[in-house]
């Protein structure tokens, strides 16, 4: 879907990006990871040229990017930044808008497609449709922000530390939104964070950048068992890389038949949570169930511990 | 015998002090200060009167009870709408009162008496007018209400100018001799002072918009713009003088179209130039204002560099704008008094004449136009600012 | 370029004082802008004199403006003075409207020409940037930083003097940097009514149609105002290192 060769920046004598290459696959999530002056956030921005690259080039859909005007170029992408921007002297529908209205579709259509999407953020239209951005909370203005990059039906999403302002309450509950919300569009989805939870929680492939360079890219797994440099592992954290490999499957993929006589744990639940459910109550098995309450098998302590395992 | 200490605490509790002082200001002015000077014709030296003695038994006795009744209620209440209606009540009273005075002390048919204000009518106009505006600033009124007020005080000082209500008072005497030409000379100093400041706009904000793109620019512009506003005014009139009278004799097109080294040219010139620090300086500033995030989110979506200018940054930097373009209207409605000087019209033009001739009430006959007219500018840009704001936080 | 600017101004103070010291000198430079023999140099009073009373007069009402508009701007912004505050503000905010034309033409009616009405006028117009800026400055000071002192055991009198005005100051002084520099625009009108002052050169210019003295006035104003404008800037920045606020 997303095919970036040998993209480089530099600034002068600094060069802020040096040579990255991937192939982002349709309809996943991406995130990539580093520490600030990593060059991710220019990263993303090389992608719908907010910069412009020095070197090498990106190709969507087969299409280089680099042959259609920036501006024409970024209405097809959907772009949301920390502090999400939102405009402050236009309501919230009007913010949600823009850009259907820069494509020239019809009233109707575009009005349809914004009660759409505050529905499906969880913001009731008749209330919120006429608001100022200052009207809302902080989760709020981040939510209508990802609507508005959203509206005119992108296939590419670029985000940048988009729940980076949020209090870690409402954090979760974003990202999980999040994905729901890809899963509901399948839009390819390409996502900076400093955060590595967020980047485990969220990626179906995480790429790891240092000093312009990418270092790894990978499935989370992957990162955790095999890192391909001492600086992946120690961004990844050596001391619970266990129990981050467990939070990455979830009971009902790791359920063997049978009947465990411990706590009952939901099939979504991770295996990080039923292990500390299982060191909570003693047991030695935990008994997984489907959402609809019928039994979907167990998983024991030992099978755990053998999966938390390195190689 | 001495109050109980209860007591009197009890009063300070609930005496308003801005009232108390106000309310007491105004009844020693009413009872202990001339309220009219009376003078037999212009040069004369004037006679001061009091309010008994300036108006008939009823009527006197009516204004000082007017008085007590504002004073009390200013001292005793904390309530803005009733302190309001008081003033209000008090600033009519005293008005009236004063065009009675007038029409009382002139002898039916003769021209030459003047009867002017005296420090104690201004000085119970200013008390209760500040009591007005204390009233009117503690209930916060929205920009609808404020430029309500405004057209309603208008309106009524209109009505009562045109009624005849104070046709005697000295200061509407100068104006019968002037009214020919007042209405050329207010045209004269609308024209430039507004002229001046649409022109300076359609420069400047460029201008403006240019510093704030280009960083290095904006200290050397800003710095020759500010070079000019230390040039005091009659002197970059005068300095004016000289190129524009040249190009009249040059160019005799020139000449025909008004453009000259006297008259309003060099005044146009120097308010334009005038009015353009504070245009170029407020335009950048309230574009560096814009979030940065709003601007780089407009960008990735896909706006084009003037639809981001043009829908996003000289929208939400409007209101710093238009408080540049207030503070600039107000300068130049007041530099254009000083532009009489040099001939160029407007109602600087009686408030020099009345300096010459030591006539206040000629003075008062520029003076006030000019000051109504800053004032009415400052509260309708003003109220717009606050409206902007409203809107976009 | 701060070095560029710095040798600017040292040649522009240079130049003024030169001009005022041995006018004559100039004449040359001021003949073309004469006609019929005209005299190109003032010459009706001593420049350099005319420079000083202008000055004068300016810092005079500067000073008795400033004690009186931070003395009312401290009154205003204290717990006791709370009820003046909204008029204050209101106050302020009209009187920007008043045309300083406006102000120095009504007081001559009332006390006659020459400097004092000039004197009012100034004065007058000088009150409000400082008291102003004394307000916002007062206001602007932290509240933690207050509750800080109070809770140290100051008292409110070491509290103002020790903490807030030290906080205020570089809006304060900026107050009376606006102020005086309007001032000496303004005080050039003040010769309208008789008042000594440079404004005289550029009347007399207007007068008897001689641009040379009308640029004369212009320039040698324009130069004060301009460097009073820089020197003020320099002083400030000496008081605030010196209060360590800046």
């Amino acid at each position: 879907m997303i095919e970036i060769e040998s993209l480089s920046k530099e600034y002068g004598p600094a060069t802020v990006v040096d040579g990255v290459s991937m192939s982002i696959a349709g309809g996943s999530i991406t995130a990539i990871v580093g520490t600030s002056g990593s060059g991710k956030s220019t990263l993303l921005r090389m992608i719908n040229r907010l910069v412009e690259p020095s070197r090498g080039r990106v190709l969507i859909e087969g299409r280089d990017t680099a042959t259609r005007p920036g501006h024409l170029l970024r209405r097809e992408i959907g772009y949301a930044i920390q502090g999400h921007g939102l405009f402050p002297h236009r309501t919230v529908a009007e913010n949600i808008a823009t850009v259907p209205r820069l494509l020239g579709w019809q009233a109707a259509r575009i009005r349809n497609r914004v009660a759409e999407l505050l529905g499906i953020f969880q913001l009731e239209p008749g209330e919120y449709a006429a608001k100022f951005p200052h009207q809302l909370s902080g989760g709020q203005q981040q939510r209508v922000g990802v609507a508005r990059a959203l509206a005119a039906e992108p296939r590419v999403l670029l985000m940048d530390e988009p729940f980076g302002a949020l209090d870690p309450i409402i954090r979760g509950q974003a990202q999980d939104d999040l994905r729901g919300i890809q899963r509901r569009f399948g839009t390819t989805v390409v996502l900076v964070t400093h955060d590595m939870d967020e980047a485990f929680r969220l990626g179906d492939r995480v790429a790891v950048m240092t000093q312009g360079r990418l270092l790894q890219y990978d499935r989370p797994a992957m990162l955790l068992t095999h890192p391909a440099d001492p600086f992946v592992s120690r961004l990844t954290g050596t001391s619970d890389r266990a129990l981050k490999l467990l939070s990455l499957t979830t009971a009902g993929d790791a359920a063997e038949p049978g009947a465990g006589e411990g706590p009952v744990v939901p099939a979504s639940a991770s295996l990080r949570d039923v292990l500390a459910a299982l060191l909570w109550s003693g047991a030695a098995a935990a008994a997984v169930q489907h959402p609809d309450g019928s039994p979907a098998g167990r998983v024991t302590l030992a099978a755990i511990l053998a999966r938390g395992r390195a190689g | 015998m001495p109050l109980s200490t209860s007591l009197q605490s009890g009063i300070a509790r609930r005496v308003d002090r801005l009232g108390a002082l106000l309310g007491v200001g105004a009844i020693v002015a009413a009872v202990t200060l001339p309220f009219v000077v009376h003078k037999a014709n212009r040069i004369a030296s004037g006679t001061p009167r009091s309010v008994l003695e300036a108006l008939p038994r009823g009527t006197a006795v009516a204004a000082l009870a007017l008085v007590a009744g504002v004073a009390a209620s200013a001292a005793l209440s904390r309530r803005p709408r009733l302190r309001l209606a008081a003033a209000v009540a008090g600033v009519t009273g005293i008005a009236l009162a004063l065009g009675r005075a007038a029409d009382v002390l002139t002898p039916a048919g003769n021209r030459l008496t003047r009867v002017s204000p005296g420090v104690g009518c201004w000085l119970l106009l200013v008390l209760f007018a500040l009591l007005a505006t204390d009233a009117l600033a503690r209930l916060r009124p929205g920009p609808a209400a404020r430029v309500g007020c405004l057209a309603l005080t208008a309106l009524a000082a209109y009505a009562a100018f045109a009624s005849g209500l104070f046709d005697h008072l000295s200061i509407m005497r100068e104006y019968a001799v002037n009214a020919s030409g007042f209405g050329r000379e207010a045209r004269q100093h609308v024209l430039l002072a507004l002229g001046s400041v649409g022109a300076a706009a359609v420069i400047g904000l460029p201008v403006g918009i240019l510093c704030h793109r280009v960083p290095r620019l904006r200290g050397a512009i800003l710095q020759a713009l500010n070079l000019i506003q230390t040039i005091p005014s009659i002197a970059l009139f005068g300095i004016l003088m000289v190129p524009l009278g040249a190009l009249a004799t040059a160019v005799p097109l020139a000449a025909e179209l008004g453009i000259n080294g006297i008259g309003p040219a060099p005044a146009a010139v120097a308010l334009f130039l005038y009015a353009l620090l504070p245009i170029v300086a407020n335009t950048s500033v309230g574009l560096g204002r814009v979030s940065p995030a709003a601007v780089d989110a407009a960008r990735g979506m896909g706006l084009t560099g003037w639809q981001v200018l043009s829908q996003i940054e000289m929208p939400l930097a409007l209101p710093v704008i238009i408080t540049g373009l207030r503070i600039v209207l107000v300068q130049n409605i007041g530099l254009v008094t000083v532009a009489a000087l040099i001939g160029g019209g407007g109602f600087g033009t009686y408030v020099f004449q009345g300096v010459g001739q030591t006539a206040i009430d000629l003075v008062l006959l520029g003076a006030i136009p000019t000051v109504a007219l800053a004032f009415t500018a400052a509260v309708l840009l003003d109220a717009l600012v606050d409206a902007l704001q409203r809107t976009a936080r | 370029m701060p070095r560029l600017a710095t040798l600017l101004r040292i040649a522009a103070g240079a130049l003024l004082l030169t001009f005022l010291a041995v006018p004559q000198r100039f004449a040359p430079l001021f003949a073309p802008f004469t006609e019929y023999g005209a005299p190109p140099i003032y010459d009706q009073g001593s420049l350099p004199l005319l420079a000083l009373a202008h000055l004068g007069t300016v810092f005079l009402a500067a000073a008795a403006s400033t004690v009186v508009a931070v003395g009312l701007g401290i009154l205003v912004t204290r717990a006791s003075g709370a009820e003046f505050l909204p008029l204050s503000r209101t106050l302020v905010n009209v009187g920007q409207t008043f045309p300083p034309v406006a102000v120095l033409a009504v007081a001559v009616p009332l006390v006659g020409f020459g400097e004092t009405p000039t004197l009012i006028a100034l004065f007058a117009y000088g009150l409000l940037p400082v008291f102003e800026n004394t307000i916002s400055g007062l206001q602007a000071c932290p509240p933690a930083v207050l509750e800080a002192a109070d809770g140290m055991g100051m008292s409110p009198r070491q509290r103002l003097l020790t903490v807030e005005l030290p906080l205020a100051m570089p809006l304060i002084l900026e107050g009376i940097r606006l102020s005086l520099v309007i001032n000496v625009g303004t005080a050039t009108i003040g010769s309208t009514v008789a008042a000594k002052g440079l404004g005289e050169v550029i009347i007399a210019g207007l007068l008897s149609n001689n641009t040379a003295f009308i640029l004369q006035g212009g320039l040698v104003t324009g130069l004060m105002a301009m460097l009073l404008y820089e020197a003020m800037a320099a002083l400030e920045r000496r008081i605030l290192r010196a209060a360590h606020v800046a």
